[in-house]
């Protein structure tokens, strides 16, 4: 048994998470339209390949990965395209980009699947092609291509894959419904990852208070024939980070600006363990995803199986949305979210949570005072960081010293603004200052560029000003010379005397 | 249908600044209490005195700096600052005394650098200094503890407060008025004194032990962290230790009378652990708290005033930005060589 270390800082919010009844999974059916973004993972933009009026088929492809770190976009169900256009995108800043968006006919007509059959026997690279084809992208979150992840195996020697179902904000349970209802699903994509990199370990881990999920996957585990380790943990936010999870399972910290292959390790979301294997196993696209629609604002929340693409506001009617009680729709869960504008957007293959929370279940926050630095989000801090000095150095926008205190370090978690007291939004100032920084090194990057150009040219006008100067300098050399070598005769008189000699000859003639 | 853009996170715990002033003001009531029994009404009325000019100052400049008054007096910090600066002041001390170190501690403390957030020193204590250094007569009279004379009743405590000209109270040297004073005495003998009591002085020992309950309450309901009070007792202690000299005429005194006398523990408990003043990192206040505790030991005995909680907070509150900068914790993944 594996032993579980502990992390500095992190807090205890109330988890809420029974109020999605987890475990418990419903299915939202084909919606009537479907709006699916080119852009649902980090890296390039798909390139649409279809057409406004195209029938579309399940799992037909309809935009192209642009380069390696990029994904395809896969049809849900079959229907028309009826629009390519700017709409909408689950974005902070209420982005819109480009989708494609199928008006769907309802009988779900699907190509032909390709599965990989007898993976075991296949080199890892064909699996890593196929689950790129399959457009798979990280569903915990962030959505990074997973065949891309997979790839760095190539440059480390990876020993160990985690498969993290932390899952540790609160009121999110699509995960833990997921271990509940498809563990055998999950253990063999496992099997599938840990073949692709080579691992030799697979570790499971989740906090405790998923007991269920945590029985769910031991005993698919105990199917299997490799040893898997389900490690369950104490219950803190945030412990499902990746870098924090690394050290709760191995008690080493992921050096600073590195990923978790440079200590051997690998780690994946069960929801793309599921999708890696079904790409495999069945051939099939990723094209839907398990979402918790929760809060109180809402009379039926639940875990739904939804299509990507699926509107926000049919999940809401599903649900029982009451929005007399409500004021914030959340992408996301409460910790790390972010505040929709509105409910006609669509779900994509990050999303993870619909909370629909009431004005008393999570009150508008009141104005910030001034900080007191009592020093309680330095203890929140998972990071050990010094949440309020990087507030000083962010507020007098001291870029030199918020470096120097490892801005970048900051996972953005939001303990420490939740136990301020203050009540300063301290997530949004280091949002600010990081961003502020990438913007002064680009700033740097141009400005050499400029200076570098600026500086050849003057020297090309240098030279070329020193070349003609050297190339007049020689004519009028060469010209002195000429006047100087014998050959005195006076240019103009000369002219004159040949103009004379003419004149005399023409006479002559007459 | 618009929704509210927030940023993340968008639940809060349940604390706030008015909840942890309102927290700490509680938290004196033992203290408070045991020094109203020993030394009467005086330092009750110090502080409802103290509070209502405090509420009038703070009320003034949020107008004059044209600050929603509400909002910001209703954060208690004011009240916390003269709360904690009249349980320092000896009881019975006149009108005007009150009026002069409040006003310090929050026009010159606290407001004069931008208010709750930006004060560089601890307000209450530069009240506290400014006071000491210039009335010394009046900053040192504290009245005999029950048991040694009778506790005046409230008509005297007002007939000091607003008549100090024909108020005629008793006054005494405190134990630690004493223990500077002696010279001669083993330390049995000194101690064996009427108001040295059981342990380190007769009403004293059981005050600092009725604030020593209190800040355990705030360190149970993690108001502060134990890192600052916990380092300046231990230096303190240690000091004391190292400076007994096995009771001896020369004796700094025992590290009981150190512990428990005076204001140690209000010190320790109320006074170093504000938060805006002090080191921010809990390595930091370990140091800010054990120098707080050696420059204590060092003013006591070999200084010119019988305490010195007020001087060493001052001078350690100076240092504060600068043992910030040689003790930043170590971030996540910066352990070892860096890549």
């Amino acid at each position: 048994m594996n032993r579980i270390h502990n992390i500095h800082g992190g807090i205890h919010p109330p988890e809420r998470k029974a109020l999605s009844l987890p475990g418990q999974l419903r299915t939202a059916g084909i919606p009537r339209q479907l709006v699916l973004p080119l852009a649902q993972h980090i890296g390039k933009p798909a390139e649409a390949i279809v057409q406004v009026g195209d029938r579309v088929l399940g799992g037909q492809r309809l935009a192209e990965a642009d380069g390696l770190v990029s994904v395809p976009i896969h049809a849900p169900t079959s229907g028309t395209v009826s629009a390519v256009e700017l709409r909408s995108v689950p974005h902070p800043s209420g982005l819109e980009n480009q989708c494609v968006v199928i008006d769907c006919d309802g009988l779900d007509e699907w190509l032909p699947l390709t599965p990989l059959v007898d993976w075991q026997t296949q080199p890892p690279e064909a699996l890593v092609a196929h689950v790129r084809a399959a457009g798979v992208a990280g569903m915990g979150g962030a959505g990074f291509p997973t065949a891309v992840k997979l790839l760095a195996s190539d440059k480390h020697s990876i020993n160990t894959l985690i498969i993290n179902g932390t899952e540790c904000e609160p009121y999110i349970t699509a995960d833990d419904t997921l271990m509940q209802v498809s563990a055998d699903a999950i253990i063999e994509g496992a099997e599938i990852l840990a073949y692709i990199v080579g691992a030799q370990h697979i570790l499971i881990g989740v906090e405790d208070n998923k007991p269920d999920a945590i029985a769910a996957m031991r005993e698919a585990a105990s199917q299997c024939q490799r040893d898997i380790e389900v490690a369950s943990f104490p219950t803190k936010y945030p412990s499902g980070g990746e870098k924090q999870l690394v050290e709760i399972l191995t008690g080493q910290q992921v050096p600073s600006g590195m990923i978790p292959a440079e200590l051997g390790l690998l780690c994946q979301n069960p929801g793309t363990a599921v999708a890696v294997r079904d790409a495999i196993i069945h051939g099939r696209p990723l094209t839907q995803r398990i979402i918790t629609i929760t809060g109180e604002a809402l009379s039926t929340p639940g875990n739904f199986e939804v299509l990507i693409g699926t509107p926000i506001t049919h999940l809401l009617s599903l649900a029982g949305f009451q929005p007399e009680h409500n004021r914030r729709l959340i992408h996301g869960g409460p910790m790390m979210g972010f505040a929709l504008d509105s409910a006609d957007i669509p779900i994509v293959k990050t999303s993870n949570c619909i909370l629909v929370p009431t004005e008393q279940e999570l009150p508008t926050p009141p104005p910030p005072q001034a900080c007191i630095r009592c020093g309680l989000c330095a203890e929140a801090c998972p990071a050990s960081l010094l949440p309020q000095q990087l507030y000083w150095f962010a507020r007098a926008k001291d870029q030199e010293a918020l470096e120097a205190h490892n801005l970048f370090d900051c996972i953005e978690c939001g303990a420490c603004a939740w136990v301020c007291p203050s009540n300063i939004p301290l997530v949004q100032y280091y949002r600010a200052g990081k961003a502020s920084i990438v913007d002064t090194r680009q700033e740097k990057v141009r400005s050499d560029r400029l200076r570098e150009r600026f500086e050849a040219r003057q020297e090309r006008i240098a030279r070329e000003t020193a070349e003609r100067e050297a190339k007049r300098a020689a004519r009028k050399a060469a010209a002195e010379q000429k006047a100087a070598s014998g050959n005195s005769e006076d240019p103009v008189q000369a002219a004159i005397a040949r103009a004379k000699a003419r004149k005399q000859s023409t006479e002559q003639a007459d | 249908m618009a929704f509210l853009r927030i940023t993340s996170p968008h639940g809060h715990a349940a604390n706030s600044v008015a909840s942890v002033m309102q927290a700490v003001l509680l938290a004196t009531l033992p203290g408070v209490f045991a020094l109203t029994w020993f030394f009467g009404p005086g330092t009750l009325l110090n502080i409802a005195f103290g509070g209502l000019l405090a509420l009038i100052f703070e009320f003034a400049v949020l107008k004059l700096r044209h600050r929603d008054v509400r909002f910001y007096l209703s954060d208690y910090s004011v009240l916390v600052t003269s709360t904690l600066l009249c349980i320092a002041l000896p009881p019975y001390a006149p009108w005007w005394l009150i009026v002069v170190g409040v006003a310090t501690s929050v026009l010159l403390g606290k407001h004069i650098f931008g208010g709750l957030g930006y004060n560089p020193f601890n307000p209450a204590m530069v009240g506290y200094v400014v006071l000491l250094i210039s009335f010394p007569l009046q900053m040192s009279s504290w009245a005999p503890p029950r048991g040694l004379a009778e506790v005046p009743g409230v008509m005297d405590a007002l007939q000091a407060m607003f008549l100090p000209q024909s108020y005629d109270g008793l006054t005494m040297a405190t134990p630690l008025d004493a223990l500077r004073q002696n010279t001669g005495l083993l330390m049995v003998d000194l101690q064996s004194q009427p108001p040295f009591g059981h342990i380190a002085g007769l009403g004293w020992e059981t005050v600092n032990l009725a604030f020593l309950a209190g800040g355990i309450w705030l360190l149970y309901k993690r108001i502060f962290s134990w890192h600052a009070p916990v380092a300046m007792l231990a230096a303190l202690t240690l000091a004391a230790l190292i400076g007994f000299d096995d009771g001896s005429s020369n004796s700094g005194g025992s590290p009981w009378v150190h512990l428990l006398s005076g204001g140690t523990m209000f010190g320790a408990f109320f006074i170093i652990t504000d938060p805006v003043s002090s080191a921010v990192s809990n390595r930091g206040r370990l140091i800010f708290g054990a120098l707080i505790g050696l420059l204590i030991y060092l003013i006591r005995v070999y200084g010119n005033y019988p305490d010195a909680v007020a001087f060493a907070v001052l001078i350690l509150n100076f240092a504060a930005p600068f043992i910030d900068h040689y003790t930043q914790p170590t971030t996540y993944g910066h352990r070892g060589p860096k890549a």
